[in-house]
């Protein structure tokens, strides 16, 4: 008899294609939400693959605060080049144009929790009624709490403490008119599951996570990328390093780590040795304790 | 480092739960595996740190690691199922973390449904109580392959071996009611260490593994159906492309056995035989795939097939039914209806049925059979009998978990009131 080995990335990896292939066949109009971070990245390589040789039968959405680094919309564009899908953005700047919602001010000004607003109008206009996203249970406590099927109420909300069972590998994504669901393929897996994963199957990535040199500063413990429309604070200095992206988010909150790993090896490694979780550098869940179970709860990704 | 990368890639997976309330030392136990292997970060423990000041706790209170939601922390107690992770060198670990009061039975058996193992914690100085016995049993009822009693508190026993086979004696008492082959017993102090990561010096009189080694190398290759083969069709592939032209695929996860190009199989419901001609993964064309692999699948003859199908290996059908007899958790504030017409979810198969029947009810904390009282509400276990619109291609769930399990919805709310194990 042939012997059949499934190591634990191929086992997280069939999960993911069938939790995908459910919303294809359970929604009539899913998208895949698409920040340009590894996540995203791996998310449409296990489109892809569970579609094969039939395109990705969704298409591509892209919510774009306006603060990004430069490299992440090339990467983004020629990604959905590569794979045919369908690309939509959607601009935060819109949404303030419109007098939807009101640009924070300050020294801390991020356009991270706005994204929401224009999230739900996209929803809305376009009769989503899945949105997939690469969010993870491991990476916040709050998401330890996801479904991969998770209920979204009309007004586009999360309630944590009713949410529908889940069992087996039976997904209920039954929902009223002007409902929809947050769909999360990638929920079991952890930040070196998906670094191993993008290491097995080589997968392409953009530059800035492999150690590059980079204006940078310091902030409440966190090195962030120098951008030209971040205020500084009288004390902070501008300096150059050596730095990586672990996670890629909006500039305004995304830290970044000083690093000189060159390699998916040398991550791998540094990943393994690390002390700290990768939204440890994100300013917008440092806000306050629940920061990310309330704005999940408000529609967030 | 080459070699270290590659060691990565060649863990397996192991999906265990827990349940207990947090005077057993749960939390503790889970604590202190995530801490040894590395899975709790700095951050997070400073956080923790700081919320347990903040309410004024004497000592770290490990549970707000998996008590995520602001509810939860307020009211110190697990609602909801928290999954954590993590992994040593030999394996990845899932541990489904669920609440372990009878209120909580729902999230116990949610937990339960996708778990290889089973770690049911016992604190020695009380000796096996109501909650062990229904821990154990949602554990046979869901069918989990092996369980770990960890007779926990070892250190307030003074590492007392007669206390110890005390309580395995009681639990093996009772065990012949329950339907799980594979019992373990494990004297550990989650709080002091010992058995759990290193061998306790303190109880020379136990010669077995510690938990952590006992969780690494159990061997789960024989848990999984690897007899019957099971492919619920997902998906219909057809790409209409001018390279693909005539290519149709059915996609979707082996829930049984293992399937091979050319053989043999049989599709449902409607019963014309075929065979494999290819299995395709991705720009891959395997000679065989077996359970839990996600493919896709063409066959030699052109068949009509769609989602809710079932391909299977000839030499070993399916049950067909509408008639359907079964366990069931009830998850809702709303009672089970009698006579109530429900949607249900089996495999990829949509349909809809009546509730025929209530045979009894079993209360989890003594396993007794109540044919009197038929009241079926949230949290509560029955066998039940319904009747679907459409048969079902299935087995009994003590055969193949996945093809002999379904949900039931409730068609006004759209809610998933219960699980079911057909039997």
């Amino acid at each position: 008899m042939d012997k059949i080995i499934i190591n634990h990335l191929r086992e997280l990896e069939s999960e993911s294609i069938h939790v995908m292939r459910e919303v294809a066949a359970q929604f009539e109009n899913p998208v895949l939400l698409f920040s340009g971070g590894k996540d995203s990245i791996v998310m449409v390589h296990l489109a892809r693959k569970a579609f094969y040789p039939a395109r990705i039968p969704f298409p591509l959405m892209h919510i774009d605060t306006g603060h990004n680094f430069d490299e992440t919309i090339e990467f983004r564009d020629r990604l959905a080049k590569e794979t045919g899908a369908e690309l939509i953005v959607r601009y935060v700047q819109d949404t303030i144009d419109q007098g939807k919602v009101v640009e924070e001010t300050g020294i801390n000004a991020s356009r991270n929790l706005l994204q929401t607003t224009t999230l739900l109008d996209a929803i809305e206009d376009l009769k989503i009624d899945a949105a997939l996203g690469g969010g993870r249970r491991d990476e916040e406590k709050a998401r330890a709490k996801e479904r991969f099927f998770s209920h979204r109420d009309e007004f586009g909300q999360w309630d944590p403490k009713n949410q529908r069972p889940e069992l087996w590998s039976l997904y209920n994504g039954r929902k009223k008119l002007g409902e929809h669901f947050r769909v999360f393929p990638i929920s079991n897996w952890t930040e070196m599951d998906v670094w191993q994963y993008i290491y097995m199957e080589n997968i392409d990535i953009p530059n800035l996570y492999f150690t590059h040199k980079r204006k940078v500063f310091k902030r409440d413990g966190t090195w962030l990328a120098l951008a030209p429309f971040m205020k500084l604070k009288d004390n902070e200095e501008v300096v150059e390093m050596d730095v990586r992206c672990r996670t890629i988010g909006d500039i305004t909150c995304t830290g970044v780590t000083l690093s000189k790993a060159n390699t998916l090896e040398d991550i791998i490694a540094e990943i393994a040795a690390t002390r700290v979780t990768e939204r440890g550098g994100r300013a917008d869940d440092k806000r306050s304790e629940a920061a990310m179970e309330d704005r999940k709860k408000e529609g967030y990704f | 480092m080459e070699n270290k990368t590659k060691g990565y890639l060649d863990m397996e997976l192991l999906r265990f739960t827990t349940a207990g309330s947090v005077d057993d030392g749960k939390s503790t136990l889970i604590g202190r595996l995530l801490y040894d292997s590395k899975a709790i970060f700095e951050d997070q423990l400073e956080s923790i740190e700081r919320t347990s000041k903040k309410r004024g706790d004497e000592h770290v209170d490990l549970a707000l690691l998996t008590d995520g939601l602001r509810a939860e922390r307020e009211q110190g107690i697990t609602i909801d199922v928290a999954y954590r992770y993590f992994a040593t060198p030999k394996r990845k670990f899932i541990i489904a973390d669920t609440p372990g009061h009878v209120q909580y039975t729902r999230n116990m058996v949610t937990g339960a449904s996708t778990a290889n193992l089973a770690l049911i914690l016992v604190d020695a100085r009380n000796g096996v109580v109501e909650q062990t016995l229904r821990h154990s049993f949602i554990a046979s009822l869901l069918q989990i392959p092996h369980v770990i009693v960890c007779i926990n508190k070892m250190d307030l026993v003074d590492y007392n071996e007669d206390v110890y086979e005390n309580i395995r004696k009681q639990f093996m008492s009772f065990a012949p009611k329950l339907d799980i082959n594979d019992i373990r017993f494990i004297p550990i102090s989650a709080l002091k260490g010992d058995n759990v990561v290193d061998r306790s010096k303190n109880m020379d009189w136990y010669n077995g593994a510690t938990l952590l080694y006992t969780l690494e190398n159990i061997y789960i290759g024989s848990d999984q159906n690897h007899i019957d083969g099971r492919f619920p069709v997902q998906y219909v592939i057809r790409p209409q492309s001018d390279e693909f032209h005539d290519y149709r695929g059915y996609a979707g996860k082996i829930e049984g056995g293992i399937f091979r190009v050319g053989d043999d199989v049989k599709v449902y419901p409607s019963e014309l035989s075929t065979k494999i001609k290819t299995i395709d993964f991705y720009k891959d064309s395997l000679k065989t795939a077996a359970k839990p692999q996600s493919v896709t699948i063409t066959l030699e003859d052109d068949i009509d097939i769609s989602r809710g199908d079932m391909i299977v290996n000839k030499n070993s059908l399916p049950k067909v039914s509408q008639e359907i007899d079964l366990m069931v958790c009830w998850f809702n504030e709303r009672p089970l209806v009698p006579g109530g017409k429900y949607a249900i979810k089996h495999t990829t198969k949509d349909a809809r049925c009546m509730i025929k029947d209530i045979s009894y009810k079993v209360d989890v904390n003594t396993l007794e059979r109540n044919f009197e009282d038929k009241k079926v509400g949230m949290n509560d276990i029955a066998r039940i009998k319904m009747k679907t619109t459409a048969p079902l291609f299935y087995d009994s769930y003590r055969k193949n978990r996945n093809t002999g399990s379904l949900i039931i919805i409730d068609e006004s709310t759209n809610e998933t009131v219960a699980a079911g194990m057909i039997v």
